[in-house]
């Protein structure tokens, strides 16, 4: 198939940036969208032009590199895919793709597609951990934990930490992101110890970052390629509410 | 003068790293923050490492060519971590699990560093727990394990099929606490080039920062490189598109040993290949071999669909030819099957260049909500890439370029031939051998991690004087001339190939010659090609865009230039050793279709240095020594 693609370019975090068109013959179904582009890249490089910068590495959903918005969707059409596991079957002959970077105020875009997300990283080295040397630990079935409790925080823990929550939601809130690890580390007996002060710290990390805040618009359940559920910000919600009472 | 003295302890198998322990030289608490260390990578062993030496109180510099840690490859390992806590009451113990690594990696590990991975295996799993890693538990609350290839116990812990995730978000989290209280400085998008060397030690690194393109010189104590393994060299392979060898290969070419280099693992259940433009491969974990049955149709150019197959018209080939281990054999004897199969016409599939991976029995018995608990992402994955259904009908699998045993030569406390330069996880030799069992990268990267580089690293900087250097000083900026004068060479050559042909005519010459079968003839061209694929290469490339802001064809021209020569090395190496040992298969040397080892001549591991540029590598040996096993041919018939 044949596809009208119309990309943000934009040199460096000091420039401005602009939308450019290109077309992409020979498009096959069977092909991922990363690999689309990269198809693409190869016809600019042959033609002496910069490639389309995009950050990707695994390509297969689990290291949370890659992400675009896609006809204004973070990650594409489809639920519970990262950018690198849509594939081309979802589009057909003809169609206009727009593609541009995730926009939130706390992702600067460095080039092109590729955002800093560093902020996500910022708001959890302020609690999003549990505070365990390396040594000195029980046997790791000296506290038995409820399964249910178990597999609830390992829904939580899926997070790939891409960022879509932020980019979908209206606000740019990173609730989502905040709640999930609040729930992995807050359901497991071995985490609970620190709650109240680690749902206080990444609560005050993620407003300091210039996330914004949540209405509920569920927007970014709806776009997060681990179907990551925002029954996460209500316990969130709850965790905090105990923790400042 | 290289000295290959691997530095194993004395004693008793059991005791020697107890007894290490002791005699290792300690820096004393007050004295650790007058040390900086460098750690290159942030995946488990690196993560690990940079956060345990950080907790010790050292000065930990943490490099990543990412945004953030996080993202480094080892998140993408599924099936689990292997640790003999006998919590299955199976018969497992230490013993055993440094027995079946050694067995599985065909005699050509060191002995008493298996031993000891064995040994600390136990703690990573009580480490992770108390991180907060959501392992599967049963109802009572205590920890699961299922099976890995390999085995006859059940010894592999899990979350679900995303245990890497899980474990990195373990040690990142443990690094990003490091972070915060200022024990560690990370340094996110920056690639090092470079290893600075100052009066024969690792002083420092030239790293690239890939947002300004800026060279930029970090010095420090002692250097830890933590990046990971060269299954990239082959193109086509499941490790993840920015996985690369420049930090060791540099490191090579300043004068570190690189060690069995040949020893490449193919996997044998990825999703196969489907077209030109594909990127890279995918790989569907071997705990899936836990519960699906692999099988090819008995009658040759079978079109019928699978479930139009009766069961007797079936040949479950390895449950036929391994009855003891059935599903379950190592990874490289169910590749080198699945190539045998495929290439005498029973392959299935548009290609013909697959087998079936098959759950409908283990539907039928434990139903389709216990499979989904078990493999559900697996599953999900396997249809979002093929547009096929894995519950309805069967997987379609061969193997791929996943690992690579080979690695920069480490003695006993994980250093290698320059001193002060640590090695860790894939990106050193090792552990595995010629063949690496399933579930035993994770915890390996752990172990060397957070509980063997603390200990050898301290005992490294107690015993050593370090002369006062700064980055104007000529060791270092002499290095940073060099990278300086790669870069422009790449970016001035405005030839026609582009990077990106290079590296499939690289990764053709590798699979097709120095693939799951390799023979003297086809190494030797493959040796021929590779060394006009460099001369066409530093001719001929066409790097596109500046070096002044992010250019992923720059990092990527850099990376498949070492790949090129490092492709070379591991032709060499695999020639030189004419035998056939795990994933070293070469056609002359042979029994009944298994790998035959040559224990008189080969039980060494190939350490190789560097001469300069399109020279031979000269071969040093470190000879392996068994005392508590005997070498036997493998048998899981």
């Amino acid at each position: 198939m044949k596809l009208h693609l119309k990309i943000w370019r934009q040199v460096n975090n000091n420039s401005k940036g602009k939308f450019i068109n290109y077309d992409v013959d020979n498009v096959s179904e069977h092909m991922s969208f990363l690999e689309m582009l990269d198809v693409l890249n190869e016809k600019l490089v042959h033609k002496g032009e910069d490639t389309i910068s995009f950050d990707h590495d695994c390509r297969e959903g689990i290291c949370g590199s890659c992400g675009m918005m896609i006809n204004g969707f973070a990650h594409g059409p489809g639920a519970g895919v990262a950018t690198c596991q849509l594939h081309m079957r979802s589009f057909k002959d003809g169609d206009k793709i727009v593609i541009e970077p995730f926009r939130a105020k706390a992702f600067p875009v460095l080039k092109d597609l590729v955002v800093d997300r560093s902020a996500f990283d910022r708001i959890l080295q302020k609690g999003g951990y549990i505070s365990a040397k390396t040594g000195g630990i029980p046997d790791g079935n000296a506290i038995p934990v409820k399964k249910e409790d178990s597999e609830t925080a390992m829904d939580a823990a899926a997070c790939i930490g891409c960022g879509a929550c932020v980019a979908a939601c209206p606000n740019s809130s990173a609730m989502l992101f905040v709640s999930a690890k609040v729930s992995h580390l807050g359901l497991l007996p071995q985490g609970k110890i620190e709650n109240k002060e680690r749902v206080k710290k990444l609560v005050a990390a993620m407003d300091e970052e210039m996330f914004g805040s949540c209405t509920n618009t569920y927007a970014c359940e709806a776009e997060c390629p681990k179907e990551i559920s925002i029954t996460n910000i209500a316990r969130l919600n709850k965790y905090f509410i105990k923790a400042t009472l | 003068m290289i000295n290959l003295n691997s530095n194993i302890p004395e004693g008793p198998l059991e005791k020697k790293w107890t007894n290490h322990k002791f005699n290792l030289k300690l820096v004393i608490p007050a004295n650790r923050r007058k040390y900086n260390i460098i750690v290159v990578g942030t995946g488990l062993a690196g993560a690990s490492a940079a956060a345990s030496l950080a907790e010790l109180g050292y000065n930990v510099h943490s490099f990543s060519y990412h945004e953030s840690p996080r993202r480094a490859h080892s998140i993408a390992a599924q099936g689990g971590i292997n640790a003999p806590k006998n919590y299955a009451n199976d018969g497992d113990s230490i013993r055993r699990l440094f027995y079946d690594t050694i067995k599985g990696g065909d005699y050509r590990a060191r002995e008493s560093n298996v031993y000891r991975l064995a040994e600390v295996s136990g703690s990573i799993i009580d480490q992770c727990v108390a991180q907060g890693v959501p392992f599967a538990r049963d109802y009572a609350g205590y920890l699961d394990n299922r099976s890995f290839g390999g085995a006859q116990v059940s010894r592999t812990f899990y979350a679900r099929g995303q245990t890497g995730q899980q474990l990195l978000l373990g040690s990142y989290q443990a690094l990003l606490r490091q972070i915060d209280e200022k024990k560690v400085t990370f340094y996110q998008r920056r690639e090092m080039l470079d290893l600075v060397l100052h009066n024969g030690k690792a002083r420092g690194i030239i790293a690239r920062n890939l947002v300004t393109g800026k060279l930029e010189k970090y010095i420090a104590d002692a250097v830890v490189l933590a990046t990971g393994g060269y299954g990239n060299v082959y193109h086509l392979s499941t490790n993840a598109k920015a996985s690369n060898a420049t930090a060791i290969w540099r490191a090579h070419k300043r004068g570190a040993l690189f060690a069995n280099p040949c020893y490449t693992q193919i996997h044998p259940t990825c999703i196969p290949v489907s077209g030109d433009y594909q990127s890279k491969l995918t790989l569907m974990s071997e705990s899936l071999r836990n519960d699906g049955r692999i099988w090819v149709p008995k009658k040759k150019d079978d079109n019928r669909k699978p479930n139009e197959i009766p069961e007797s018209e079936r040949d479950y080939y390895l449950e036929r030819l391994y009855p003891s281990f059935g599903n379950l054999v190592p990874r490289d004897i169910a590749s080198r099957r699945a190539k045998e199969i495929c290439d005498n016409g029973f392959g299935v599939g548009t290609s013909k260049m697959s087998v079936y991976l098959d759950f409908e029995n283990a539907i039928n018995r434990l139903g389709k909500d216990a499979i989904a608990e078990k493999y559900g992402n697996l599953f999900d994955m396997y249809k979002q890439i093929t547009s096929e259904n894995p519950y309805k009908v069967p997987m379609r699998i061969y193997p791929a370029v996943h690992y690579t045993m080979g690695g920069l030569w480490v003695d006993y406390n994980l250093m290698g031939t320059i001193p002060g330069l640590f090695v860790l996880g894939e990106a050193n030799f090792s552990d595995h051998g010629a063949n690496r069992l399933g579930a035993s990268a994770l915890m390996q990267g752990l172990a060397d991690g957070y509980f063997i580089a603390p200990y050898t690293i301290s005992n490294y900087l107690a015993t050593e004087k370090f002369d006062k250097l700064s980055i104007d000083n000529t060791s270092v900026t002499k290095v940073e001339k060099e990278v300086e004068q790669t870069i422009s060479k790449l970016l001035s050559i405005n030839g026609k190939i582009t990077v990106y042909e290079f590296h499939e005519t690289l990764g053709k010459i590798m699979w097709n010659n120095v693939g799951m079968a390799r023979n003297k003839k086809g190494l030797q061209e493959a040796i021929n090609k590779i060394s006009e694929l460099r001369e066409e290469f530093w001719n001929n490339v066409k790097v596109v865009g500046r070096g002044d802001n992010i250019n992923m064809q720059l990092e990527k021209a850099q990376r498949v230039a070492d790949f090129i020569e490092l492709g070379k090395l591991i032709a060499t190496d695999a020639l030189n050793r004419e035998e056939s040992c795990g994933g070293h298969f070469r056609e002359e040397h042979q029994f009944n279709g298994e790998a035959k080892r040559d224990d008189k001549k080969f039980i060494y591991s190939a350490a190789w240095e560097y001469q300069g540029t399109n020279k031979k590598e000269k071969l040093h040996k470190e000879k392996l020594e068994f005392e508590s096993v005997s070498l036997t041919q493998r048998s899981y018939k």
